[in-house]
Parts: structure tokens; sequence; C-alpha cells
């Protein structure tokens, strides 16, 4: 190899160009095994959600005149245990897959439809949240000064109170709607997105093509939009992925608490608190919801956990 | 025992030689991204009893990978697949585990960069020097407090008997070296392995503790491999020299061989290196472009960075401005471009007053000044494709989109030696070379009349750093831009300055053209700074010892 | 003063004016009440002169700040007024109702910590070591996949395995203020383990990263290359710098457990303060409210700033200053 000093400098650049959805194909086949059952199980649970209407055999409060209709009636879930004796009368109804709830609405539209609300609640909320609190974090690592210190300060406060105290308490006060819920839990849950962001974009900041920038004479917007955001975008989205993990489970809390979404919306977590009282005559009813809940938020783990691999991993890459 | 400093090459055939240390057909791999590669290909290390072996290279050469094989580690991540690494006749790889460890720290030990990270925070200094005595049962807890004590006043620590009894934290960073160097020396090891010891340092602390380190292993009759990038560094110590490059030996011979008759290319450059210079232009006496005019900065209330600075800077021409870290040259940058009003005085720029806040200037203000950065990596958006970081000032400044726009920006690619090809690449797919060149190239799309150039070739390997002045120079020649030049480097200042400022916390101590501010006679600290840059040049070390006037500014 | 007292000072300082923000804030909600507000509490059928007459009693008539006053001095007093709840027969005090579900919302937060604590550590420690063993991979995919569970699905898992199939544990955790202390513990031997599992999930995992963290710092990787065999490595440099970090680590999840025994009460019909608050949020009974929240707040602030201390305390930075 000769010396002259561009050849020296050649050797990285070597690779040439990579499209990027290449890139995340190639990514997506070296994923592993629990990422990509997170991904089955989220697209799955989108799809349900979405289409709610078409998949759900009734409709969403329907009530036919059996409570509790062959709620034993669970192969697929015979694995949880015995079934007790006295339950299993009707063992070939198939009418109702998993039975009927105390109110003899179908379980499994119930669920379906569930899946619609609560997710489509936490994931307004969770949006919201970034909204306020990624939008605000961004500002006041690039502001600084009084901007940044009144409302971190501020922010401090806020997170001085337990966020799910603090929601039952506003929920006291102003009462249980959908809105009022989705507002309260962003906002407090905008305080720990505004946290993170700023940390991240204050690392950003201080990095000297954000100073050249402002030398060239850009406006604060510019620098923001295409300076900052693309550079903390992989952690906010990673972020995305917990925060929702987060809301979605204090969301689902509430509504168990019965201060959350209220009936007769079909949603997971009261769904949990109408049932509970099966589980003492070892019915699985209950856990139903509940197991939706957890699946959901397992899936989203799982793959925020390899996103944040792959991003952080990317970074010793030289 | 030989201590003789720059004796003779050990040669291959000698068979009474006591070879202490016997690599051969060494590899280790690494593993980035679940990809495992090899660092280390295939590399023969030999190191007779008592001498010094210097380990050069550029970043990515595998040199400290190899050291730390010496005593049989590697680094998680790293692991080694191939070679036999006889230490004292055994091979260290075919001991089991706790041989390795009764090994390390007794008869090999290890000196790292960074001392403020290698030193345990929560430990007294003296606690961490007998440590490895007292772990491996050499000594008692008092002949290993004596011991360290000894080698503290050996390598000119002030006050030997009780620097020992603070923390890390409480001295400053060229003592911390030299207490690792204790460390290390205190279980008497045959063998010791400097891993870049002095490039974290500052400038004229750099020889100091060059110095120490050198006295200290005579002293000892120890043996050692230096590693470092620094080939003018390795000069001053090393019997002997192994030049690495991709993991691979380029050259071995003895220091004054290597510096004097180099036999590669590869080698020949590294050698050549520092070896530009300019002819300074005259001029001091034309209008200058720009006008620092009895300059006061300070950050907050409290700390004055800069007193009354004045100097001025003509058309086409270059200003270095010289100082260690904390001298106030970097402030100066941030005044000039106005991200640090001044307290007192003014900036003018072609007989104007420049307005002081970055904010009132206009954006024609902006545009003819323009700005290097020292770190390449976070001085472009890695987020922005090479198109994109060129092109933005063409658009800010000139209105310039589309075909227009990538027209101008390839033909700015070719004139810093990249070439069209670049136009779509991310930052990540550049070297470190390259993205200072695509920052260049960011500055000259502004067409600007002066670019303040912050330490741009401090963060680069040296023949990296040395084709981005060569660049400079051409482009200067080219354009008639004008540089402000910020370095701690007098080499660099010789290779591309036409006039230099001194500046010595806060105060500008010197200020002329090149020829006047680099003749005698001297300043106290100018002589200081001078004598601080290593010469490609075996017993130069020694010769500056004698003249110098002033000890190192961290002392 | 010796700069670790002025920092202690200074830390306990910034935390009382954060109480003193919070408290304000659970006292202005009664401000943001809805007008109808009284109407709903008192019922359709209320007349004005009732309406009035309450009003005057919950004091919106007077100004604000004396209200606060007058709250926050009897508050921290202990006094937190009297409940909306049974208001025509007899009166009862929010004290009265808070302090014994108080006491045993702190036994069984107690408990679980008493449990936790330990087994996290060592599960994180141990994880930390036998980094990417099999050990450290199952017990991260469990946790990972704990922590991913709300509190209600783990007690009802619990509930149906282990006190309805086999009935072990008792289902229901209501202790009275006479139950004997051994039984007691035995009847929230469930509520236990649901908080335990949701929070040594949490804290092991954390443990795991401070840990990993602290044993990539170069001054371990000296200490090996001094030939400092594995034990003493981790007993002498790496543990005396892990303190800051593990405290950090416990209190972040004792905070988090307060906030967990919410749920868990509720699934459990445990007679604790967090049932209270969820009972109080459904019949609007805002005093009640905002005892809970304060008492909330007030715990969250004070485990904070206690591991605070404990970071500063250990920190030889500012044990030896310059």
């Amino acid at each position: 190899m000769t010396t002259t000093t561009p050849s020296i400098e050649e050797r990285a650049g070597a690779d040439g160009e990579r499209s990027t959805i290449s890139l995340v194909l190639r990514e997506l086949r070296k994923a592993p095994l629990t990422a990509w059952f997170g991904m089955l199980v989220i697209f799955a649970y989108l799809f349900v959600a979405l289409f709610a209407h078409w998949v759900a055999p009734y409709g969403e409060s329907q009530v036919f005149d059996t409570p509790y209709a062959n709620w034993a009636y669970i192969p697929h879930w015979s694995w949880l245990g015995p079934i007790p004796y006295w339950v299993t009368f009707e063992p070939t109804g198939s009418e109702f897959l998993l039975g009927t709830d105390q109110l003899g609405r179908d379980m499994l539209t119930r669920l379906i439809y569930g899946a619609r609300n609560t997710i489509g609640i936490a994931v307004a909320t969770t949006l919201l949240s970034f909204a306020i609190g990624g939008g605000l974090g961004i500002l006041a690592a690039v502001r600084g000064g009084w901007f940044d210190q009144i409302l971190s300060r501020a922010v401090d406060v806020l997170m001085a109170i337990p966020s799910l105290i603090f929601a039952l308490m506003l929920l006291s006060i102003f009462g249980s709607s959908v809105l009022n819920l989705i507002i309260i839990i962003a906002i407090l849950d905008s305080t720990r997105v505004f946290r993170l962001s700023r940390a991240v974009a204050m690392n950003v900041v201080v990095m000297d093509f954000v100073e050249a920038a402002r030398l060239r004479g850009e406006r604060l917007a510019w620098i923001m939009r295409r300076e900052i955001l693309p550079n903390v975008l992989p952690p906010l989205v990673a972020e995305f992925g917990l925060r929702f993990c987060f809301v979605f489970l204090t969301i689902s809390a509430l509504s168990f608490l019965g201060v959350g979404i209220q009936p007769p919306t079909a949603d997971w977590g009261s769904m949990v608190r109408e049932n509970a009282t099966l589980i003492t005559y070892g019915n699985v009813t209950p856990l139903l919801p509940a197991g939706a809940i957890a699946l959901l938020t397992v899936a989203v783990n799982f793959v925020v956990d390899w996103f944040l691999h792959k991003t952080s991993g990317l970074r010793d890459e030289h | 025992m030989s201590t003789s400093m720059n004796g003779k090459a050990a040669s291959a055939t000698g068979a009474a030689e006591d070879v202490l240390l016997d690599i051969r057909g060494l590899r280790i791999e690494g593993q980035s991204d679940d990809v495992w590669s090899q660092i280390v290909k295939g590399v023969d290390v030999k190191l007779v009893r008592g001498r010094v072996l210097g380990l050069i290279g550029e970043s990515g050469a595998g040199k400290s990978t190899i050291g730390l094989a010496a005593m049989g580690f590697a680094r998680p991540g790293c692991r080694i697949t191939g070679g036999e690494i006889y230490f004292e006749g055994t091979d260290i790889r075919k001991l089991s585990q706790s041989e390795q460890i009764r090994l390390r720290g007794r008869r090999i030990a290890y000196v790292a960069q960074s001392a403020a990270a290698a030193f345990n925070p929560a430990h007294r200094l003296i606690d961490q020097v007998v440590e490895a005595s007292l772990a491996h049962g050499l000594m008692t807890r008092e002949e290993a407090v004596a011991r360290a004590i000894e080698l503290f006043g050996r390598l000119g620590l002030p006050d030997p008997e009780n620097i020992g009894n603070r923390y890390p934290h409480q001295v400053s960073g060229g003592q911390l070296q030299r207490i690792m160097t204790a460390m290390a020396l205190a279980p008497r090891p045959s063998l010791v392995v400097f891993d870049e010891p002095t490039t974290a340092l500052d400038v004229t602390t750099q020889i100091d503790v060059l110095v120490a380190i050198k006295n200290a292993i005579h002293a000892e009759g120890a043996s050692a491999l230096y590693i470092t990038h620094d080939l003018a560094v390795v000069a001053q110590i090393a019997d002997e020299i192994m030049v690495l490059r991709h993991g691979r030996m380029v050259e071995l011979g003895a220091t004054d061989d290597i510096i004097s008759r180099p036999k590669e290319e590869y080698t020949r450059d590294l050698v050549g290196i520092r070896q530009i210079h300019k002819t300074e232009g005259n001029g001091l006496a034309r209008e200058p472009l720009l006008f620092v005019d009895g300059v006061t900065a300070a950050y907050g209330n409290a700390l004055t960075v800069l007193h009354d600075v004045t100097v001025f800077l003509p058309q086409a021409q270059t200003l270095a401005i010289v100082g260690e870290s904390g001298s106030g040259k970097s402030t100066m940058a941030r005044v000039i471009t106005g991200l640090l009003p001044p307290r007192k005085g003014v900036i003018r720029f072609q007989g104007q007053n420049l307005p002081p806040r970055l904010a009132d200037r206009s954006k024609e203000q902006l545009r003819v000044l323009q700005m290097i950065y020292q770190m390449p990596d976070v001085a472009i958006n890695p987020r922005q494709k090479v198109r994109e970081i060129i092109g933005r000032p063409l658009d800010f400044y000139f209105g310039l989109s589309g075909r227009e726009r990538d027209a101008r920006v390839s033909e700015l690619l070719e004139q810093i030696e990249l070439g069209r090809k670049f136009l779509d690449r991310y930052p990540a797919e550049l070297s470190g070379g390259q993205k200072q060149r695509v920052c260049i190239a960011r500055a000259l799309a502004a067409e600007p009349r002066l670019i303040i150039c912050d330490e741009p070739t401090s963060a680069l390997d040296p023949l990296v750093a040395d084709g981005i002045l060569k660049l400079l120079l051409r482009l200067q020649a080219e354009t008639k831009v004008s540089y402000l030049f910020i370095t701690h480097d007098i080499a660099t200042v010789r290779a591309i300055a036409d006039s230099v400022c001194v500046l010595y916390r806060g105060k500008v101590v010197r200020f002329g053209p090149k020829a006047e501010v680099l003749a005698p006679p001297f300043d106290d600290y100018t002589d200081l700074l001078l004598k601080s840059v290593p010469e490609m040049q075996v017993g130069w070390l020694e010769d500056v010892l004698k003249t110098r006037r002033m000890e190192s500014a961290g002392n | 003063m010796h700069p670790i007292l002025r920092t202690v000072v200074q830390r306990l300082a910034l935390a009382l004016v954060t109480l003193f923000v919070v408290s304000i804030i659970i006292f202005s909600a009664v401000e943001m009440l809805p007008g109808d507000f009284a109407k709903a509490i008192l019922g359709q059928s209320a007349t004005p002169e009732t309406v009035k007459a309450f009003q005057h009693e919950i004091g919106l008539d007077r100004p604000p700040i004396e209200r606060y006053v007058d709250w926050i001095t009897n508050a921290v007093q202990g006094d937190f007024g009297s409940s909306y709840a049974a208001r025509a027969g007899y009166k009862r005090t929010v004290a009265g109702i808070i302090e014994p579900r108080l006491w045993n919302t702190l036994f069984l937060a107690g408990v679980t910590a008493l449990v936790a604590v330990p087994l996290a550590l060592f599960l994180g420690i141990t994880a930390a070591l036998y980094r990417n063993s099999l050990y450290d991979r199952t017990v991260n995919a469990l946790t990972l996949t704990t922590i991913s569970f709300p509190e209600f699905f783990v007690a009802y898992m619990l509930m149906l395995f282990l006190a309805v199939k086999y009935p072990i544990f008792y289902s229901l955790a209501n202790v009275s203020a006479d139950t004997p202390l051994l039984e007691r513990i035995s009847r929230i031997a469930l509520p236990v383990m649901t908080l335990t599992l949701v929070i040594v999930a949490h804290m092991m995992r954390m443990t795991r990263a401070a840990l990993i963290n602290l044993l990539a710092s170069p001054y371990i990787e000296m200490a090996r290359l001094k030939g400092i065999p594995n034990r003493e490595v981790i007993l002498k440099h790496a543990l005396p710098n892990a303190w800051a970090p593990i405290v950090n680590v416990i209190a972040f999840n004792l905070a988090y457990l307060v906030v967990g025994v919410v749920v868990v009460e509720v699934v459990f019909v445990y007679p604790g303060i967090g049932q209270l608050m969820v009972d109080s949020v459904t019949s609007r009974d805002i005093p009640v409210v905002q005892a809970c929240a304060l008492i909330f707040a007030g715990t969250y602030i004070m485990l904070n700033l206690t591991a605070d201390i404990i970071a500063i305390v250990t920190n030889p930075r500012i044990l030896h200053p310059r």
C-alpha cells in the first residue's frame, strides 16, 4: 500500500452505500427469538385492535341471558390446572369460546374490544406525553438559562409525588372520564419524558456541530429540527416503548381500582375488577384480561430490550 | 545488566542474550457488532532483559492490545487466539488462571494511560501503591511503604513521605501518572508495560513525567514495553522501536536506525512528519484583516480567562495562538466568533467593529468568519449525509439548491481531495481525517475570509494530521483565506504560521512574526513551551533538561 | 463547615422546599373542585342552606392562604381535619381513620422490604459477577417478564394457585387490630409475595446494571492487572464504590413499593392506607385523599433524601476534599 495521505484515510469508507431498508432487513434477520416473539404479539394485538369490529363475534355490550355460561369450558387454558368439577356443565357449548362475564356478555368479544379501547387510550396518552415532555425537554436543553431552570425545578417537584397517587388525587377531583384520564396521565408521565429528552438533548447540544450551526446563523427551530431531533430519536423511540408499557400498566391499574376507564366501555383493567371474585372459585376468567395486559407488555419489553441493545451496540462500531 | 540508554540494537542472532519476553506469532481477535475479526495478525516481539522496547503505531494498529497480551490479559471483547507468549522462559498462555494472577503485578506490571481513571477513588494512594507487594506476599507493610516512599522520591514527587496519604482526586494528573509508575515498580517487576503514559497530560507536564519514568526504569534496572503513537516521544526513551500498522509489524530496529535510517516507506513517512515548513509572509505592517483590540473576557462573574489581549492578522496569512490547556486560547475563539461577548475591548474585522454578540451579527459578518474544530467526530452531524453537511452553507448563504448546489459540493469535495463519491456517505462511514476534510469543506463553502482552526489536528494520527496541514496550506494559497490557528504544538506552528502569539494564563506573553517569536532571547514560558515538544532526535531529552529554565506549569 | 455537612444540609433544605411545594399542590386540589361539588357530595336533594353550611365547614368562604396555613399547621401535628364521609350521624377525624391503616401498610411494606431487598441484592450481584452465564440469562429473561406483568395479574395468579387450587395460604389478607403477629404474617403471605416478585425484578436488574457499569471501570482492570484475586477485587475495589448506586436502587424500589402497595391492598382486601385512598377517591372524600397523598409524597421524598445523603457520605471526593 502506498502512503499518500488520502489513501490512508480510505479504509473506513470502503463498504460503499447501504440502503436503510436492507440495513433494517439485515438487523431483523439477526434479531433474537424474544424480539421476534415480541413483534409478532404486537402485530397481532394491533390487528385485533384495529379490526375489532370484524374480528369480534358479538357486539361490545351485547348481553346474553346466561350469565357465567360455560365459563369453565376452557380447553385452551386447561394447562392452568384441573377444572373444578362443579362448573363443567355444558361442555359442548362452543357458542361462547371463553364464556360470558357477570352480566352475560361474551368474554372473547369484550377482550377484543378491550384491546381497541385499552391500547388506543394508552397510545394516545403516550403520544400526548411525548409531545409535551419531548418538546419541552429538547427546548429546555437548547434554550438553557432560566427557561430550563424553571421547567426542571417544576418537574422535580411533580416527580416527588408518586404518579399513581397523584393520578388518584386528580381523578378524585376532576372525575373519571376518558379525556381526563388521558390528560392527567399524559401530563404526569411527561415529566419523565422531559427528563430523558432533556438529558439526551443536552448531550447533543454541547456537540460542535450544533455550535457550527449557531455560528452559521441558523434559527432555533431549524437547529432543533435538523441538528438535534435526528440525534435524540433512537433513545426516545426506545423510551416510547417503555413509557407505553408504564402508561398502559398505570391506566390498567386505575381501571382495576375503579377510577379509570368506566363501564360499559370494554377495558381490560375494569374487566379484571368486574370478574375478580370468580378467582376464589378457581375460575380463570379475571386472569384472561390480566394475561392480555401482561402478554402485551412482555412483548413490548422484549422488542425494546433488543432495540436498546442494537442502538447502544452500533455506537461501539468504528 | 545493561542500562545504556541508546545502546546498539539487540541483534536477533545474539546467543548470549537474556531474553525476558518472547512473543511469537501473536494473534488477537476483537469483537464488533457480534462479529469477531483479527486485530493483531501474527506479531513477534522479543525483549532483552534491561532494555526498553517502544511499540509505535496509529490508532487501530493493535499496540495496546499487544501490551496487555504480554501480561496474558485480554480486555472484554478481545481474545487471544494464537501464538506463544514466553515470559522468563514459560509460556504464559499455558499457565492456569491463578498462576497468571501470581505473575501480574509481581513480575509484570502495567501503567495505564489515564491515571485519574485507573486509581480507585475510594482508597488512599499509598494503600493502592503497596497493594500488589502485599497481595503477592513480597514484603511487610512497613517495607512496602518505605519502598513506595523511596520510589516517590526517585520519581520527583513533592513531599514523598506524605503524598501517599492523599486520595487520587487530591493530586494533579502529572503527579498521579508518576505515582502509578511507582505503583508498577514497587514489587520490583522485571517487566513494565507503559500504555501511552504521557498522552493524556499537558504538553509541558509530559516531558517531566517522561524524564521521571525514564530515570526510574534505569535506576530499577527494569525492562519496559513503551507504547505510544508519538515517534518523537518513544525515541527519547526506547533502545529499540517496533513500528506497527493494522495489527502487523512494519519495521523493527534500534532507535537510532529507525529515526535516522528508516527502511520502510511507512516508517519514513512517520519520521518525515513535522518537516513542513512555511516561509513566513511579511506583512504584519499591512492593514490587518482581524484586529483583536484589548480584549478581556470572563465566564460568569468570577473567572477572568483573557486579560487585555491584543493581536492582529493580515489577509492570507496565518496567526498561531499557542498555549497549554487553560491558557485561554479556545476562549479567544469564542470571543471572536461572538459566542462569548468580551468584558472589555473590541474585535475589528476588515476595518469594522464586529458586534460583540453573535445574535447581533449580520449574515454577511457570519459568513466571512468560519470555524474548524478539534474533534471532527462531533463537529459534523452524524445523521446528515456529506451532501447536506457541505450543502447547507451554500443554501443558507448563497441560496443555492438542487443541481447547482450538488455541483458546488462536488467541486468542494474535489478541492479537499475526497471526490464526489463521498456525496451520499454518512459521517460513520468516514475516517477521522476524512471527517476533518468534510469540516474544512463546510467552512470553505461559505467562502470565508478567515477560518478559525481550533486544534484541528491534535485528535488525529500524526500522518493524517500532516495531510490536513498540507491541505490547509494549499487552500490558503488558492483562496487567500486567513487562518487563526489554535494549537499547543510548536511543530505545528513552525509548519503553518506566519505570526505567533504565545498565551500564558490568559495573557499574551509574546506576539510577532514567527521568526522573531521562535528565536532567542526567550522569556521563560516560551522557552519551556519550545522545549516541551519532543523532536525526532535521539538524545534530545537530555539536551533539553540541561538548558531548560522553568519547571512545567503543572508543578 | 465541613463540605459533607454543607451538602447534607443543602439536600435537607431542598427536600423541605420540595415537600412544601408538594403540600401546596395537594392543598390547592380543593381549589380546583368544580362548582357543583358540594351537591355531588351531599346528593341532589341538598337544599341551598345545607350546601352553604357545607361550604362554610370546609372553609371555601375563607381566603385560601389562611386555610392553607391552618391546614398545614394542623397536618404537621397529625390533624388532617374531618372526613366528608358519614357526615349525617357522627364526625370522624381523618387522622383517626388513617392511623391504624398506616401501620398496616407500613407493616406490609416493611415485611416485603425485609424479604425483597436481600434477595434482590443477592440475585443482582451474582448475575453481575457471572455475566452472560446461563444463570444470568435465565434470571434476566425471568425478571424482564415479571416487570412487564401488572401487579394484579401476579396477585391473582398467586391467589389462584397458592390459595384456591392448592390452599396453602390465605386468599384474603383481612387482618384487624387484634390479630396476633404470627397470624398476621401468615395472612399477608400472598401480598408480600406479590410485591416481592415485582420489586425484586426491578431491583435485581438495576443492581446488576450498576455493578456491571462499575466493573467496567479502569481501576478495576488496574486491580486485576496488579494480580489481585477476583474475590478481593470485588470486595476491596468494587464494593466501596458500589454503595451509592446500590442504595439508590434500594431507595428507588422502596419508593416504587409505596405505590405498588395500593393495587395489592385492593386485590387482597388488606386494610391499609392504599385501599383507603382508593375508597376515598371513589367517594370523593377529599380530606382523606389529601392526607393520603401527603403521606405518600412525604415517604417518597424521604426515601430519595436518604439515598442522596448516603451517596454523599460515601463519596470520597466530598469526604476528603482537596
